[in-house]
């Protein structure tokens, strides 16, 4: 590798770190907006998972699509969503990104290809192959990257979304967050296999576990499997194992993971993993490192102030949007 | 292709013809295709032998089988790729074989297609036209029966369009393909041999909205849909020889809904009958007559003649005849009614 190639990779590992962190105090300040009552209804955060969202999404062009899901907020801030208009949109005010009519589960940005973000599982694989499909028969060499969890894969739309991908060689890349916990319920007590990859092996497509909690495997694993599709090579499934801090939703405390568990995967912090091998590199110092936290929480403090400061859409306005006209 | 379908096309590009309802909703689908490269099939078996109940005949050998394309049996999966490219530039028309199976569907035609336009903020545009098949009358038994047509109309967000005649499917059908909203779109298998004149081209596409009065009248208004409304057209007539006069209402929508037409048949006769292929309660026909009381309309008691209720369609012929409503049934019930 040479010099340049080197400095350039560390540059965009830096940008990586950003992101992730960005992230984690959008989320964070998500939960005290919660508190405050500012935020209501409920949200699933995705504090852990950061690696996932910034590696995958960021090795999209911006000609592809994206389909994710109600723990979706990652996704959405990866693919470039401001954070005003997700703050605005969590908020229930005019400034979100659909106008507060939507709501935490539903981060969308037609402007970024960000298509859809499903709060019932499994159709953001069948929806995002439509994509893929779409792309396929315009002529274009868009592919589409579907997200879904650990829990969607027992349910049949995941199934035929698979099946009919690989029949038609979309060009779709389908990525699982297996976080281990499906709503409150341990995958080993819900499901058949312990790498949900190994289920690619039924639609005759490859299936790859990756760890995702290093942002490099995981921008490695994803870049390939979209090359692989943008060259006509169909479909791949990528099982990213990670972790979610937080419980499920709102309401849950998550009392229901084993003592020590969370510590555990906490040693592996996607953030502070990279952040670790920065300073090692002598890309970013610790110091340096603090001052870009220090930077990511004015940014999110400034975008969460003017969110807030947004009225909410008219009853009139909200009505337009049920139909097309 | 066969000879017939050949004189058929000969005839299709002359103007208006004789159409069979199946030649009608081939005639639309075909038009469309024609018209508009981003329009496409989709479903069990479309492009195979001209589907299911021959309404695809000759299409896939015409437009390939990328844009007639067969998918798995798997209705909730491929009506979920209808959206995803309907969202992104193409005008996806899927089939659901049979009317039962939609409810496999569901989580697509009631969460997905109808909702994704609102919760994107008015974003994007959902131009999925899911056709389906429903219906009694032709022995298939309990699971294959259903017109289903009374499911998805509480359902903001979504159409449903319902076809009676061969120019309702022609023009309904044309105009749910164009609409940039998801419709639901119900035939009615035992229609697809009955013949009538057609308007095809532009002239013939019917607008979203409006019932059709099929049959002008004085003494009672009948509001029907899809083989009821064939069926009640002809107890009409029949009742025309003893000097009873039939407004036959054709509700092409169920969503939206034509109130006004029908507000101003029973304005004019003072009488309401819904004939439906369904049971009663929670229906369109009860729907109806709600709301012409609640706009205080002027009529005499309402009456419904529709499937049996806590009865289920079966297959043996003899049954399934004694409960879906024939021609007789539906005019004695009319002349009760007059003549009460």
């Amino acid at each position: 590798m040479t010099t340049t190639t080197e400095a350039a990779r560390q540059t965009e590992r830096t940008e990586w770190l950003r992101k992730m962190l960005e992230i984690r105090l959008f989320e964070e300040r998500v939960q005290e907006l919660f508190m405050e009552g500012k935020i209501q209804g409920t949200t699933h955060l995705c504090q852990g998972q950061e690696a996932v969202s910034v590696g995958a999404v960021g090795a999209l062009a911006d000609r592809d699509y994206l389909t994710t899901t109600y723990r979706g907020h990652g996704h959405a801030l990866a693919r470039g969503m401001s954070m005003e208009a997700g703050f605005g949109e969590l908020m229930g005010l005019a400034s979100g990104c659909c106008h507060g009519v939507g709501g935490s589960m539903h981060l969308t940005d037609f402007s970024r290809n960000l298509i859809g973000a499903f709060a019932i599982i499994g159709p953001s694989y069948s929806v995002g192959l439509g994509a893929a499909m779409s792309a396929k028969l315009r002529g274009t060499d868009s592919v589409a990257m579907a997200f879904c969890g650990d829990g969607a894969t027992n349910i049949g739309t995941f199934h035929e979304a698979l099946n009919m991908a690989s029949v038609w060689q979309a060009p779709s890349v389908f990525v699982i967050e297996n976080n281990l916990y499906g709503e409150y319920s341990p995958l080993r007590e819900t499901t058949a296999v312990d790498d949900l990859a190994d289920r690619a092996k039924a639609y005759a497509m490859p299936g790859v576990v990756v760890d995702g909690q290093d942002v490099d495997a995981v921008r490695s694993a994803a870049a390939a499997a979209i090359d692989r599709a943008r060259g006509g090579g169909g479909p791949t499934l990528l099982e990213m194992k990670t972790y979610r801090y937080r419980g499920h939703s709102r309401t849950d405390p998550a009392k229901y993971r084993a003592e020590g568990e969370l510590e555990r995967w906490k040693q592996r912090d996607p953030i502070d993993l990279l952040g670790s091998q920065l300073a090692a590199a002598g890309v970013l110092t610790e110091a340096e490192q603090s001052v870009l936290r220090s930077d990511v929480q004015a940014v999110v403090d400034a975008a969460a102030a003017a969110a807030a400061e947004s009225p909410v859409l008219s009853l009139e306005a909200a009505k337009g949007y049920v139909y097309a006209s | 292709m066969s000879t017939h379908l050949e004189s058929v096309q000969a005839e299709v590009a002359a103007g208006t013809v004789e159409l069979s309802y199946r030649e009608a909703i081939r005639a639309a689908l075909e038009h469309e295709l024609e018209e508009d490269p981003t329009v496409l099939l989709m479903g069990e078996d479309v492009a195979t032998a001209g589907g299911v109940f021959k309404t695809n005949e000759g299409l896939s050998d015409k437009f390939g089988h990328e844009r007639v394309r067969n998918t798995p049996i798997c209705e909730n999966g491929f009506v979920g790729v209808a959206l995803g490219m309907a969202v992104t530039g193409l005008r996806p028309v899927v089939e659901i074989m049979f009317s039962d199976f939609m409810p496999t569907a569901a989580d697509a035609l009631v969460n997905e297609l109808p909702k994704f336009r609102f919760m994107s903020g008015g974003k994007c545009v959902v131009p999925v036209t899911v056709r389906s098949i429903g219906g009694a009358t032709g022995r298939f038994g309990t699971q294959h029966s259903a017109t289903g047509e009374s499911w998805y109309i509480g359902v903001p967000g979504l159409r449903v369009a319902t076809a009676a005649t061969p120019a309702s499917a022609y023009g309904l059908l044309r105009a749910a393909i164009r609409d940039d909203n998801p419709v639901l779109f119900l035939e009615h298998k035992a229609l697809y041999s009955r013949k009538g004149p057609v308007q095809l081209g532009e002239v013939g596409i019917l607008p979203i909205g409006p019932a059709g009065t099929l049959r002008s009248g004085s003494d009672v208004t009948v509001v029907a849909t899809l083989l009821m409304a064939d069926r009640t057209l002809a107890a009409a007539n029949l009742l025309a020889d003893e000097s009873v006069s039939a407004e036959v209402i054709e509700l092409r929508w169920l969503r939206p809904l034509d109130y006004d037409t029908i507000v101003e048949s029973v304005s004019k006769t003072g009488r309401l009958l819904v004939v439906e292929e369904q049971v009663h309660a929670g229906g369109w026909g009860a729907t109806v007559i709600s709301e012409l009381t609640m706009r205080g309309v002027p009529f005499e008691r309402p009456a419904s003649l529709s499937l049996p209720d806590d009865m289920l369609v079966a297959y043996s012929p003899t049954l399934e005849d004694a409960i879906v409503p024939g021609i007789d049934a539906i005019a004695a019930k009319i002349r009760s009614l007059v003549q009460a």
